[in-house]
């Protein structure tokens, strides 16, 4: 007998719908796979036949074929396991009719029959839900992922004895006490989490300039480089950025948690991300971890920082074939990872917060504990090259921490006041870009340069005395442009002022001083 | 000549680097000359220092007999405060038509030479390693300047690279070929103080720039002067002791600035400073980013300089 159950499998970060097809004939008996399997998929074979005879179903002598369709798109992953037995069960006519149509099945079978978590559980749900379909049944681990897709019920399950009696039972009342539908209200969940709390800038004691770095590239999510000595305090300051940043949107969360999904790094039961992602890669890692690849590409950190900061510390230790990938994302805000099996896009829209020494020892230029030779230090600069640090915007030295300043009652501001003032900043820019594709002050083009940071003649004439004077680069020149109409922003001013651009070309980095 | 003509010629590089076996009839790179001890040219203040060159290697000239000569030497990685002695004085050197004499190295050898030839003046760099070839190489405009006005000198034979232990023995001849050697930045140990013991040798007079007692670039001078050297306390002063009344003194650095401007150059000094510190030091008068902006101003009228991006000091 033939049956067709469906299941999804993921592109990227979006899904598409699978038909599992599975027919049981007369026939010599066996066992054949088809349509495009990736090895995972293809053992499944062994794991759902052993798992339905553990649980009691004694395969028939027949011949069993299972196709996955679309046949020509490569499937990967181990969430067809289920899909596949329940097919098999329906072919074997142990449901009612019509017990399986319109329900998604996910989710990996043990020899036990037990059903085990699996990847990109959010995506394909929410595929699913687009298209229409009415439940979905997925690893009770993965229920709290899915529940938070409306419009279609989410059913948790942790034995495919579960999913046998609720498929069973024809009566709709009596079903829902087998697998009751969890429903998360996406909202509730995002209005829990306003304010995320944990570490506070009001910890961080002294530091004024760079605290004041953090807080524009906060509030227009530019990219932010500290150079300092060890201990000054740069890598406290970079995992304080993601508690005054702006809460995510629904539409950001859903991003958000869909890469991690993907990427298999959700956290157990782990439901929504409300929370800004915070990454920092070690800085032996490969380009392929950081900007996604591997056979069968996978979302690297870039994307799994995707709407939150990704921190590189020691900047200049990172591989240089890392560094230069991430040029394209950080000009595109997404990644193209090409394969032979085909083009595979993960978001990467992160703010990039870089940390680095200003030379080996670290203390230059404080020639008292400083050793290292000019050339010495200029070579160290030269490690990031030209076009990563044409991608900051900001750029701030530190300094060692003075001992009575560590001493010293916390009379700093906290997160939670800076956090206001972003937020300020934020809404300024959501009413000027309501038109437009930008978000914040940093995506805006060249093209548009004008228009968003417009200058009155006193101003203009300064920053063309500041263009003269400083002698910098022409795409310096719209950074420090894009940077002031932030600290406008914060300020609370409609129009950019001359403070704003002293204060834009004062964090600009630059690359005299180094290269 | 380079390396694969000494090889020709069949000289090892090591055991002719003071080219004491070199024939008569040696080939010179263009412009090159040379001068023996036998040859009534060869500098007569070097006649009388121990163990003198046998040959001298240069391009321009060698210094004059009457003319008179200073060295200035110091630390290779030195702080702004050197930067702007080392530029102050070999300004004021150059003025007064007194040469400077250095070994044109990183720092401030290269930076009092560069000084003295900026407003006209004269300058010789004595090199470690062969008159034609250009050590550091980030020396070069200064190297071609010096070979127009003043001259660059050897005692090595041309194509030999710098090497290490090439640099202590050509000491001499800088403290050889001066009337009197100035220390503007050495720590504790460091190679300057060879030459100051070499100039002490030659029985020269040797003069140090005082420091403050926290830097670690000072400590070898400050050391010196307990020791009984010589101080020099301004420039100007420094000329003056030595070769009567200073021509020209180097114009006042007097700055007309007042209110916030003022108070924020003055919080400043030749030690990159910090916003932080500078604020600091204004005792929160002006916020933070208040100072950031006055400083940005003053870096813009270049009053002062921006060392690295978070570092502002006086402006040499």
């Amino acid at each position: 007998m033939y049956s067709t159950i469906l299941s999804g499998a993921l592109v990227g970060v979006s899904a598409y719908l699978v038909s599992v097809e599975v027919d049981i004939a007369p026939g010599l008996p066996g066992f054949t796979m088809v349509g495009s399997l990736g090895p995972e998929v293809r053992e499944s074979r062994e794991r759902v036949s052993v798992a339905l005879k553990n649980v009691g179903f004694d395969l028939p002598p027949r011949k069993v074929t299972v196709n996955l369709s679309p046949a020509d798109k490569r499937k990967e992953g181990s969430s067809f396991d289920l899909p596949i037995a329940v097919g098999m069960l329906e072919s074997m006519n142990y449901f009612p009719e019509k017990a399986t149509d319109n329900i998604l099945f996910l989710g990996e079978l043990g020899l036990n029959g037990e059903v085990k978590r699996v990847r990109g559980v959010l995506p394909i749900v929410r595929q699913a839900a687009a298209m229409g379909v009415r439940e979905c049944i997925v690893p009770k681990e993965n229920e709290r992922e899915g529940a938070v897709i409306p419009g279609i019920h989410v059913r948790g399950t942790s034995h495919i004895r579960e999913v046998f009696s609720y498929l069973s039972v024809a009566e709709e009342a009596q079903r829902e006490t087998i697998l009751p539908a969890l429903s998360l209200s996406a909202e509730e969940l995002l209005s829990g989490q306003d304010y995320p709390g944990g570490l506070d800038f009001s910890e961080v004691q002294g530091q004024g300039m760079a605290k004041r770095a953090a807080q524009i590239a906060a509030a227009g999510f530019h990219n932010l480089l500290m150079v300092g000595p060890p201990g000054a305090g740069k890598s406290m300051i970079a995992k304080r950025i993601p508690g005054i940043l702006p809460p995510l949107s629904l539409e950001e969360c859903l991003e958000v948690t869909a890469v991690e999904s993907v990427a298999g790094v959700l956290e157990e039961n782990g439901g929504l991300v409300v929370k800004r992602p915070f990454r920092n890669p070690h800085h032996t890692i490969s380009h392929a971890a950081l900007v996604g690849g591997g056979s069968n590409p996978r979302p690297g950190m870039i994307s799994l920082a995707h709407r939150g900061v990704l921190f590189l510390d020691e900047l200049p230790e990172f591989q240089r074939i890392a560094l230069d990938a991430l040029r394209q994302p950080l000009e595109e805000r997404r990644v193209t990872v090409s394969r032979t099996a085909g083009n595979v896009v993960y978001p990467s829209d992160f703010m990039m917060v870089c940390a680095m020494n200003p030379c080996p020892c670290g203390y230059y230029p404080d020639r008292n504990r400083c050793r290292c030779t000019e050339p010495q230090v200029k070579k160290y600069m030269g490690k990031v090259s030209g076009p990563i640090l044409d991608r900051i915007d900001l750029c701030v030295e530190l300094q060692a921490v003075d001992v009575s300043r560590l001493t010293e009652q916390p009379c700093e501001e906290n997160s939670l006041t800076i956090r206001e003032r972003v937020l300020e900043a934020r809404e300024r820019q959501k009413v000027r870009f309501r038109d437009s594709n930008c978000r914040f002050n940093a995506d805006i083009e060249v093209a548009d340069i004008n228009t968003y940071c417009h200058l009155g003649e006193k101003e203009a004439a300064y920053m063309e005395e500041l263009y003269k004077t400083l002698k910098f680069s022409a795409r310096a020149y719209h950074r420090i442009l894009k940077v002031s109409r932030t600290i406008a922003d914060l300020e609370g001013k409609e129009q950019i002022e001359v403070e704003h651009l002293t204060q834009a070309a004062y964090f600009r980095p630059s690359l005299d001083y180094w290269i | 000549m380079d390396r694969e003509e000494d090889c020709k010629w069949g000289y090892g590089l090591d055991d002719q680097i003071r080219a004491d076996r070199l024939p008569d009839t040696e080939i010179l790179p263009e412009g090159m000359k040379k001068v023996r001890r036998e040859d009534p040219e060869y500098p007569g203040r070097l006649r009388n220092i121990p163990d003198p060159p046998k040959q001298l290697y240069y391009y321009g000239e060698l210094p004059g007999e009457d003319e008179p000569s200073a060295a200035i030497i110091g630390a290779r990685d030195c702080s702004e405060y050197g930067k702007y002695v080392a530029i102050e004085l070999g300004r004021l050197l150059g003025q007064n038509g007194i040469c400077v004499i250095s070994g044109m190295a990183r720092g401030i050898d290269g930076i009092s030479q560069e000084a003295a030839l900026s407003v006209g003046g004269r300058s010789y760099g004595v090199l470690g390693s062969g008159a034609d070839v250009c050590y550091p190489r980030s020396n070069r405009g200064l190297y071609e300047q010096l070979k127009c006005r003043g001259g660059v000198l050897s005692e090595y034979a041309p194509g030999t690279p710098a090497k290490g232990y090439l640099f202590p023995p050509r000491n001499r001849i800088v403290s050889g070929l001066a009337d009197v050697v100035v220390v503007v930045e050495a720590r504790e140990k460091s190679g300057t103080l060879i030459t100051v013991d070499m100039a002490l040798e030659q029985g020269k007079d040797v003069y140090m720039v005082p420091g403050r007692v926290t830097d670690k670039l000072s400590e070898g001078c400050n050391r010196l002067i307990k020791a009984g050297a010589g101080i020099l306390v301004s420039p100007e002063d420094f000329v003056k002791e030595l070769w009567g009344d200073s021509k020209m003194i180097s114009p006042k650095r007097e700055k007309l600035l007042s209110g916030e401007l003022g108070d924020v150059y003055n919080a400043l000094d030749f030690t990159p400073s910090t916003v932080e510190q500078v604020w600091a030091k204004l005792g929160g008068v002006y916020t933070e980013i208040q100072v950031a902006s006055l400083l940005m101003q003053l870096s813009m009228q270049k009053e002062i300089l921006q060392v690295s991006p978070g570092y502002f000091c006086h402006k040499g």
